[in-house]
């Protein structure tokens, strides 16, 4: 599927992480990109495993330990790109970028108990200024189009709308003009 | 039970197709095969119809595959319809590289304005 629409215009400068913030309840959040250890590993799959089955999205992430670190696995491989949001050592979201043919497929994902905080702002944007600086150019992504909160974030970002034709919305982001770097 | 599978080309149709087979082998489901075009689908439906016969053919099962023309989910709900099918099975959805599935305009028309129950394989 590479007849994605993109958004002729390329997406202002995304800040580059590391980048630290503090959210709306006070507490200190650091976004940087995800370093490939053990402890990092199990604490994002921590996070997944405790994470709301009213939170998954077109399902994912998926229950249970095993098909999370299997999920893990396949979305934290080499050609992907990986952001995590950090309160002390704990995972408060993680967002990601995976290939997809000409382009990278975005998904974002925060804790329960640290949504409405402004975290997932500062994730998605810490993880497209991430790809920016490695030279992506397109980023597409799908939303239930009921989801409106998502929906709004999204925009607010500059991604636009490039398929409403069924319970997803599929929309998508230049992040690099073509001919730019790799990818 | 009279049961209407569609199918138009793409990975989850394809399941969706074998798995319907197994079952009606099972259950001697009265079985019918509509291949639709599927405008997402890059597979040349005369390919899907022999893929589907073969399926057919290996479960020793007596269905009949259909080449149906025109627009696929009105198409199909108008198939169960004016032949008295109490079943439509489909594919369950595509997933994305990322794991995410997403469910086609087909499916959606489908499941909106079918009279019948409808299967949705995953």
């Amino acid at each position: 599927m590479s007849d994605r629409g993109y958004p002729e215009a390329v997406a202002d400068e995304f800040p580059v992480p590391p980048t630290e913030f503090t959210d709306r309840e006070g507490r200190t959040v650091e976004v940087r990109p995800y370093e490939d250890t053990e402890e990092g590993y199990e604490a994002l799959v921590e996070m997944y495993d405790a994470f709301d089955p009213a939170d998954r999205a077109q399902g994912i992430p998926p229950g249970g330990e095993e098909r999370i670190r299997e999920w893990l696995d396949a979305i934290l491989g080499d050609d992907c790109y990986n952001v995590i949001a950090w309160c002390g050592d704990e995972v408060a979201g993680h967002a990601t970028l995976v290939p997809d043919d000409d382009a990278y497929e975005l998904a974002i994902f925060v804790h329960q108990e640290y949504q409405r905080a402004g975290i997932g702002t500062h994730l998605i944007r810490g993880l497209l200024g991430h790809g920016q600086a490695e030279g992506i150019r397109k980023v597409w992504l799908t939303v239930e189009r009921w989801n409106r909160a998502a929906v709004s974030l999204y925009k607010k970002i500059g991604f636009e709308t490039s398929d409403a034709e069924s319970f997803e919305l599929e929309m998508g982001l230049r992040l690099n003009a073509d001919g730019e770097d790799a990818g | 039970m009279k049961v209407l599978c569609g199918i138009g080309g793409s990975d989850d149709s394809f399941r969706a197709l074998d798995r319907t087979v197994e079952r009606a082998a099972v259950a001697d489901d009265d079985l019918t095969v509509a291949v639709v075009e599927n405008p997402d689908s890059s597979v040349d439906p005369d390919e899907i119809v022999q893929r589907a016969e073969s399926a057919v053919e290996e479960a020793g099962l007596d269905a009949e595959v259909r080449l149906v023309e025109g627009d696929p989910g009105s198409r199909l709900v108008e198939l169960a319809e004016t032949e008295g099918f109490e079943e439509i099975v489909l594919g369950g959805g595509h997933t994305s590289p990322m794991g995410k599935i997403t469910i086609g305009s087909i499916a959606e028309f489908v499941l909106l304005n079918a009279k019948t129950s409808v299967t949705l394989v995953r």
